[in-house]
């Protein structure tokens, strides 16, 4: 076994990173969709960390708490749009969603 | 007196205020109440003008107030100053005068009408845009205030613009006059170019240094306007038209004062015309068509009041008469009289509507003298001032013309002047025939002519002593009170001695003419010698021709209205909506195209919109790493 190094870090970020993206474009259902950008967001997370073992500096460590904090915030949100969305149209489908299209 | 000169601020502000006040309270809250202020701010301004007169009878010397500047720009200044020199003073009190005793008249011409407060707001707005033009000392001044008086003109023509006819007859005066005004004011331009001032005194010093083309040009272009304004051929036709008016609109604006503007004008800038013998020639022959062909006319028409109308144009005419032969006090004097008996006229006629429930037409009247005798006899008085009979006003001024057209060298023009005296007695006598005598045309049933209350009475009677008197001030002719009195103005003009032999001949024949011009109108419409039809008969093609106005309008319509009608279609049809509407909507259009197009790509798929922020930031981030940015490295 080799040493843990940055690239580690990165490779699992991108991975998580693609898994979210992928997920984000091919699922219909709004809550597996906003799952898959927290996703995201949390592969970002990884990469700041791994920079922040790195350079051995606690500035990608706040980054990534900021992030956590945002990330909460906009689950309120994205939850609540989920909510009204569901109450509204009967739907969690987001291709049922296009109502501004016309 | 001397004590007025810083007062004359008043003459043109009290009517000022009266207007400003009528026209921003009139209709909520003054309403009928308008006369209120109106009459009596005309009456302060005439009481003002009386001291300024008797101070310039007085002193000889011209008073001066100065306001402010209006345009301070280096060498060029405009100041607005007051001025009264003895031109001035006369213009003042006929001015002020006619238009208190016409104000008086209004209260009760005009009671009861809807539009009562806008009409004292524009005649108090006449009457000061109207004082400020005879008070102004230089051209721009007076160019704006002869802009002014013109605008008024047509407020009040058009003051019943529900009618279609007043609205078209306001715009026509207004047209009309703009194309005289056109020339007036390129006539200032070039005064301003070759002269670089607009000063009257600087201007009338340094006019000798003019070349005589030059000076020919300014007077000619200046007459322009006067033709527009004074209403002479070819440009008299809106005057006629412009009787839609109220009555004492016509009697004040466009009888008494306002067309005698162009008059004044000449006679004010009488140095330029002194100057160009043509252009004094031109004013001549111009003024005895005017007057020779509208009394043609008047002859021929059975409306009263344009009866009256074409009589004031011919009356003009002659005034135009006498300031192209120089005999300037001459046309200030008939000025002077006509103002008494024109406006007489107009408030008689006015009286006589007013009775009959505004009938025009005198073949629906007759037999009048009976049921009101005041009316009847202050119009005869007008009337026969107007025919020139002796001893009233008329005769005085105009034989004053006669003579004065005669001793400068103009024979063939006084022999016409004395053809439109026989027709100006026959077309007056005939209106006095017509309508107060013979038998009663009138719907006997229904319609009880009454003389007017004392609001409409005070002013003809006033008027009717003027006209009756109003020529002695002139009395004996050349040598006269007024003739003294305004000797200072046009002094160094050219004077032609005139003998007595000549001044009583002239009396002598034209007295026989208007007697002549008397008796037919009494033999074709009282005794009943002559049928008026047969004579219409036999002249045949010259009776249509007056008739028909000498063709005026129709020739107007013809060449310039259509034409100008169709070149103004072929704008509205071609250019503007062919090609700048089109343009307009053509760039609205286009927008409409490219959204349509780009609206395909919202497709409401948020997996569409998520693609698409992906792909972009990869070719994005792509394009870093390929253009070599060491970002990534």
């Amino acid at each position: 076994m080799s040493e843990l190094t940055t690239a580690h870090f990165l490779f699992l970020s991108a991975a998580l990173f693609i898994i979210g993206m992928v997920g984000v474009l091919t699922r219909r259902n709004v809550l597996i969709i906003f799952m898959c950008v927290e996703l995201m967001l949390n592969a970002v997370n990884v990469s700041f960390i791994g920079f922040a073992w790195e350079q051995n500096a606690l500035t990608g460590q706040i980054f990534a708490l900021f992030v956590i904090a945002v990330a909460a915030a906009e689950a309120v949100i994205g939850l609540g749009i989920v909510m009204a969305l569901s109450r509204r149209l009967d739907t969690v489908d987001i291709d049922e969603v296009r109502q501004l299209r016309e | 007196m001397e004590w007025i000169a810083d007062w004359l601020f008043i003459i043109p502000l009290a009517p000022l205020v009266a207007a400003a006040v009528n026209f921003l309270l009139g209709r909520w809250w003054i309403r009928d109440r308008a006369h209120w202020i109106a009459v009596p701010a005309v009456g302060i301004s005439f009481l003002a003008s009386i001291p300024a007169f008797l101070a310039v009878a007085r002193q000889h010397g011209p008073l001066t107030q100065h306001l402010y500047t209006w345009i301070p720009a280096g060498d060029f200044q405009v100041p607005v100053t007051l001025y009264v020199d003895q031109l001035t003073a006369v213009m003042l009190l006929v001015v002020t005068g006619v238009s208190f005793l016409v104000h008086l008249y209004s209260v009760g011409y005009i009671d009861g009408d809807s539009g009562y407060h806008r009409f004292f707001a524009y005649l108090p707005l006449f009457v000061f845009s109207m004082v400020m033009l005879v008070l102004a000392s230089n051209f721009l001044v007076l160019f704006v205030f002869w802009e002014a008086v013109g605008l008024c003109s047509y407020l009040l023509i058009g003051f019943w613009f529900r009618r279609r006819s007043a609205a078209d007859a306001a715009k026509k005066a207004f047209i009309v006059n703009r194309i005289g005004d056109f020339g007036f004011g390129i006539g200032v331009m070039l005064l301003f170019v070759t002269l670089g001032t607009l000063n009257y005194a600087e201007v009338f010093e340094r006019v000798e240094t003019l070349s005589a083309g030059t000076v020919t040009a300014i007077a000619l272009l200046l007459f322009t306007g006067a033709v527009g304004k004074s209403a002479q051929v070819p440009l008299f036709v809106w005057l006629p038209d412009a009787m839609e008016g109220p009555t004492p609109v016509s009697a004040l604006i466009h009888a008494a004062t306002m067309v005698t503007a162009g008059i004044f004008m000449v006679a004010r800038t009488h140095p330029i015309f002194v100057a160009s013998p043509t252009a004094m020639l031109v004013v001549a022959i111009v003024g005895a068509i005017t007057a020779f062909i509208a009394a043609t006319i008047a002859v021929t028409q059975y409306d009263i009041k344009r009866v009256v109308a074409y009589s004031t144009v011919s009356q003009l005419g002659y005034m135009a008469i006498a300031l192209g032969a120089g005999a300037w006090i001459a046309a200030i004097f008939h000025l002077f009289t006509h103002a008494f008996f024109k406006a007489l006229l107009f408030l008689g006629s006015g009286s006589v509507m007013h009775g009959l429930h505004d009938e025009l037409d005198m073949r629906r009247m007759g037999g009048l003298k009976r049921y009101m005798p005041l009316t009847y006899w202050t119009f005869l008085i007008g009337a026969a001032a107007n025919a020139g009979i002796l001893p009233l006003a008329g005769f005085w001024s105009k034989d004053e013309i006669i003579v004065g057209a005669w001793v400068a060298g103009y024979p063939v023009i006084a022999l016409i002047a004395l053809a439109a005296a026989f027709f100006t007695s026959l077309y007056m006598f005939r209106a006095v025939f017509m309508t107060f005598h013979g038998e009663e045309r009138f719907d006997r049933a229904h319609l009880h002519p009454h003389d007017p209350p004392w609001t409409m009475s005070v002013p003809l009677v006033v008027l009717a002593a003027g006209a009756a008197l109003a020529g002695f001030v002139g009395v004996p002719p050349e040598q006269g009170w007024f003739h003294h009195l305004l000797e200072p103005v046009f002094e160094g003009t050219a004077h032609h001695e005139v003998s007595p032999v000549t001044t009583l001949a002239f009396g002598a024949i034209s007295t026989v003419i208007a007697l002549a011009g008397l008796y037919a109108a009494a033999a074709a419409y009282v005794l009943g010698a002559i049928s008026p039809a047969a004579v219409a008969e036999r002249l045949g093609p010259l009776y249509r021709l007056a008739y028909n106005k000498w063709y005026f309008d129709d020739i107007y319509q013809r060449l310039i209205v259509e034409p100008a009608r169709g070149f103004a279609t072929f704008l509205w049809r071609q250019i503007d909506v062919g090609i700048i509407d089109a343009a307009v909507n053509g760039a609205a259009s286009l927008v409409v195209w490219t959204s349509q197009l780009w609206r395909r790509a919202q497709t409401g798929l948020v997996a569409n919109y998520v693609l698409a922020i992906a792909l972009g930031t990869v070719i994005i981030v792509g394009a870093y790493l390929v253009a070599g940015s060491n970002l990534f490295r």
